[in-house]
């Protein structure tokens, strides 16, 4: 990534402001731009935001773009930590703007608070705060990601115990939103590496007792970009907003692949 | 411009597309070339959002059969269902839960290993009797379950995605026999490039419409764009005054709260304390219907009884269930209080407040999932599904569940009729043009014409719908709120968009989202004018009870003339009955 080097406050707006409500205090809301239809580089930009304690960061960005830069450019859907469109670099970590309140961020004593967003490290920037995630994604498919079963389908359910279910229930609930990759020191030097994200989601089938496809996955796994790049830095851990235990994860994957035979 | 060439398109890569494009991949007996465009990436789709459970009569923890799901179906839909449509959805329910359960879906288990069920609202033993154990569940999060099993096994059968494709137009072809869909035109967002898909079967599966109100458990980007292009084809709309309120929002916020949190046993409270819905519903309580829990909280609220400081909402109390089964069997909402409201639901009662979360209404289909150009015919080569679709199963008022079953049954379906219809058709000349439509629209978007700001017309519109057409509506709100949307509509024409670039420009898509907003908005109050009754989610003060003598109907809405500004016209459809006469809806 290019250093950014150019930094200014925005003076633009989109005609009045809405009326502040009550108990906001002003914020400044440092954002990293990059448009490669008009910059070179990046750019960091600088927006004064009315901001209640309870709301999301999320919110902020909403507020830039519709009454202050309409430029500005973001994903976002769900709006409450489900969808994992809006994971971005909040003061420096990885999070999901709209899971990450004001209140938590605010400076203490008095101080004026500035709220600095970048896009995650690691993927291609496609504009602002956007990122290609194909590199991402093409990671995910790669560790097939589905289950593998052979032989006749039962006419009912499999049978599953509910212990059996339970050993893979951390690495189900994985929205892919790439925080715990993008946060990977390992991964931001080595594009390569499959990343926390594809081997959660390996995990999550590996350790399904209705699978029959482990084998296949550690083979892929066992790989020059595979799971012994990881560096077990947790880093993966803390950016997960799903509260997946990722290093553990990776580490179970680790501990398959020494004990398979 | 780019054009591409398919079998079946499929627009929209939530639960219903992606049943859609496997059903049409490995059950056809053939593998036409399909396509799913979406204007998310896949997984971000708000079927993911869903927490609840999938509603099937699998009896694995007590007796239940599909017939028993049908009546509460039908009644939860206050008799405004299509009665063949719910005994499909209803028969059919079992074999889709044990689809995505043989697809890898983690159902919760029972002690035996066999999928779990719980409770739900409005699903019961025998007719009504008792709540019933029938929804299918994977903690509170059924639906990304759901959502991530879908994508995963597409992915496992190749299925082919354009990411960030935002469909804004159909084609039709005409033909002597009338329309025919012909393909989709779709604006692609890295780019600005406008592609033609050009297809023997085109499946809408777009979602809905919940962000024409401010408080709304739906995503910012489920925004009726394909029900709005359907209905400016001149294609007719379905029951779109039949709009579902979720009784347990985030007070203030929206955000859902899963109706399985009743189903496990918690329970509405009012400002005292006391457990009001035992006077609403003495039967089964807290597990009524949601039109029925929400119209109780909005009373007691009007009638002074909310809790809070402004006294304007109720409490979900989750107290009495314990740490453990919140934790296990109701993680996400647990972790939504404590986020979004800083209140702990183990320790104390939680701020909820009715939310806009499902239409019932939409592009009125057939079971087979075909479109239909009115009350009799078909739009060959055109499918819809899922919320998006009105087939109708959900008539006035959806059971909790019912959607993440709607998805995978009537998704199945549409996908396998497109994919039998494609391998018995070619393909047709697109019409002449076949993006004039699109690029005309984008270019006045783009066009410097005006000062209004699209983030002002769509907080004024959010406004007034919550204001004036929500849980309770008379003539006189229902008029305002016309008067409103209307106004805004003339405002519409002059917007100004910011960003003028080719690069995931969000601004026009933006701007490009509140026209169908608006368009919808206004049908939606146009049917509930029109509605002088008062008939599941659609409650009305000033005609209290439901009217089966005059509307005991499906209301069709056409439009009429060009442009932004054309006419609606109001048109009827006979429900279609089986085996259940209507009678006084009571639990």
């Amino acid at each position: 990534m290019t250093a950014v080097t150019s930094e200014r406050t925005a003076t633009g707006k989109r005609g009045d402001q809405p009326p502040v409500p009550d108990g906001a205090v002003t914020v400044t809301v440092r954002v990293q731009r990059f448009n490669p239809e008009t910059d070179s580089e990046p750019r960091w930009e600088s927006f004064g935001v009315p901001a209640l304690p309870t709301d999301r960061v999320l919110n902020l960005l909403h507020y830039v773009k519709w009454y202050l830069d309409g430029t500005l450019t973001f994903r976002r859907s769900c709006a409450h930590g489900i969808c994992g469109s809006d994971a971005m670099q909040i003061n420096g970590v990885n999070r999901l703007a709209c899971k990450v309140l004001v209140k938590d961020l605010l400076a203490g004593g008095g101080k004026h608070t500035t709220i600095t967003v970048a896009p995650i490290k690691g993927l291609p920037v496609n504009k602002d705060l956007l990122v290609d995630m194909e590199p991402f994604m093409e990671a995910f498919r790669a560790v097939k990601p589905f289950l593998i079963t052979y032989g006749n389908e039962p006419t009912r359910e499999r049978i599953q115990s509910a212990a059996d279910r339970e050993r893979f229930d951390d690495t189900t609930k994985c929205i892919l939103c790439a925080c715990c990759t993008t946060s990977c020191p390992v991964f931001w030097n080595e594009g390569s590496y499959f990343g926390p994200a594809a081997i959660v989601n390996a995990h999550r089938f590996i350790f399904d007792s209705r699978d029959e496809g482990a084998e296949e996955r550690l083979d892929i796994l066992n790989d020059a970009e595979g799971v012994w790049r990881c560096r077990t830095t947790f880093n993966c851990t803390d950016a997960c907003p799903r509260g997946i235990q990722v290093t553990k994860a990776i580490q179970e994957v680790k501990r398959a692949l020494l004990f398979r035979r | 411009m780019q054009f591409h060439k398919y079998d079946v398109v499929i627009v929209g890569a939530g639960g219903a597309g992606m049943r859609a494009a496997l059903a049409a991949a490995t059950e056809a007996g053939h593998a036409p070339r399909t396509a799913v465009l979406t204007k998310l990436y896949p997984t971000r789709s708000h079927t993911g959002a869903a927490q609840g459970g999938m509603c099937a009569a699998l009896a694995n923890v007590e007796e239940d059969n599909w017939e028993w799901h049908t009546f509460d179906t039908i009644k939860g839909g206050d008799y405004l269902v299509d009665q063949d449509a719910a005994e499909v959805m209803a028969k059919e329910a079992i074999d889709a839960v044990l689809d995505l359960e043989k697809m890898g879906l983690p159902f919760n288990r029972t002690p035996e290993g066999r999928i779990d069920q719980r409770r739900f609202g409005g699903h019961t033993r025998n007719h009504g009797e008792a709540a019933v154990r029938r929804a299918c569940y994977a903690a509170d999060r059924t639906g990304h379950m759901i959502l991530q099993t879908l994508y995963q096994n597409c992915v496992k059968h190749g299925i082919e995605f354009y990411n960030e494709f935002y469909v804004l137009d159909i084609c039709l072809t005409e033909t002597e026999s009338g329309p025919v869909c012909t393909g989709a035109v779709a604006y692609e967002l890295a780019t600005g490039e406008i592609h033609v898909f050009q297809a023997k079967a085109v499946v809408f599966a777009t979602g809905g419409f919940g962000k024409v109100f401010k408080t709304t458990s739906n995503a910012h980007t489920l925004t009726g764009d394909g029900m709005g292009i359907i209905f400016r084809k001149g294609l007719p709309l379905e029951d779109m005054e039949f709009y579902q309120f979720h009784p347990t929002g985030l007070a203030g916020l929206g955000i859902l709260l899963t109706e399985g949190a009743r189903g496990e046993g918690a329970i509405l409270r009012n400002a005292s304390g006391e457990r009001f819905m035992e006077r609403y519903a003495p039967t089964i309580k807290d597990l009524a219907p949601r039109d029925i829990v929400a119209r109780s909280m909005a009373l007691e609220v009007l009638e002074g009884r909310g809790a809070g400081p402004n006294k304007d909402y109720v409490l979900l109390d989750c107290t009495h269930l314990g740490a453990e089964v919140l934790e296990t069997k109701l993680p996400d909402i647990t972790e939504f209080a404590r986020t979004y409201l800083a209140v702990d639901p183990v320790k104390e009662p939680v701020p909820v407040y009715p939310t806009a979360h499902y239409a019932m209404g939409g592009i009125p289909t057939n079971i087979h999932g075909e479109v239909l150009r009115d009350n009799d015919n078909v739009v060959p080569g055109l499918y819809a599904a899922g919320e998006c679709a009105c087939v109708s199963v959900h008539g006035a008022n959806r059971l909790g569940t019912n959607s993440l079953l709607d998805i995978n049954v009537f998704g199945r379906r549409a996908g396998l009729a497109a994919a039998r219809y494609a391998a018995n058709h070619e393909l047709l000349d697109l019409p002449e043009t076949p993006s004039a439509v699109v690029e005309s629209q984008l270019a006045l978007v783009l066009s410097e014409h005006g000062k209004e700001r699209v983030a002002d017309i769509r907080t004024e519109l959010q406004a007034t719908m919550d204001a004036n057409a929500s849980v309770y509506r008379t003539e006189e709100t229902l008029k305002q709120a016309l008067h409103d949307v209307q106004a805004l509509k003339d405002r519409y024409v002059h917007i100004s968009v910011q960003d003028k670039g080719k690069r995931f420009n969000t601004d026009l898509l933006e701007a490009v989202e509140l026209g169908f907003l608006l368009e919808l908005a206004e049908v939606l109050v146009v049917g509930a004018l029109e509605r002088k009754e008062s008939r599941g989610g659609h409650a009305r003060e000033d005609y209290p009870n439901r009217d089966d003598t005059n509307f005991m109907r499906h209301s069709m809405f056409y439009k009429q003339g060009d442009g932004l500004k054309g006419d609606i016209r109001l048109d009827y459809k006979p429900v279609t009955f089986t085996r259940y006469q209507p009678m006084e809806r009571k639990y």
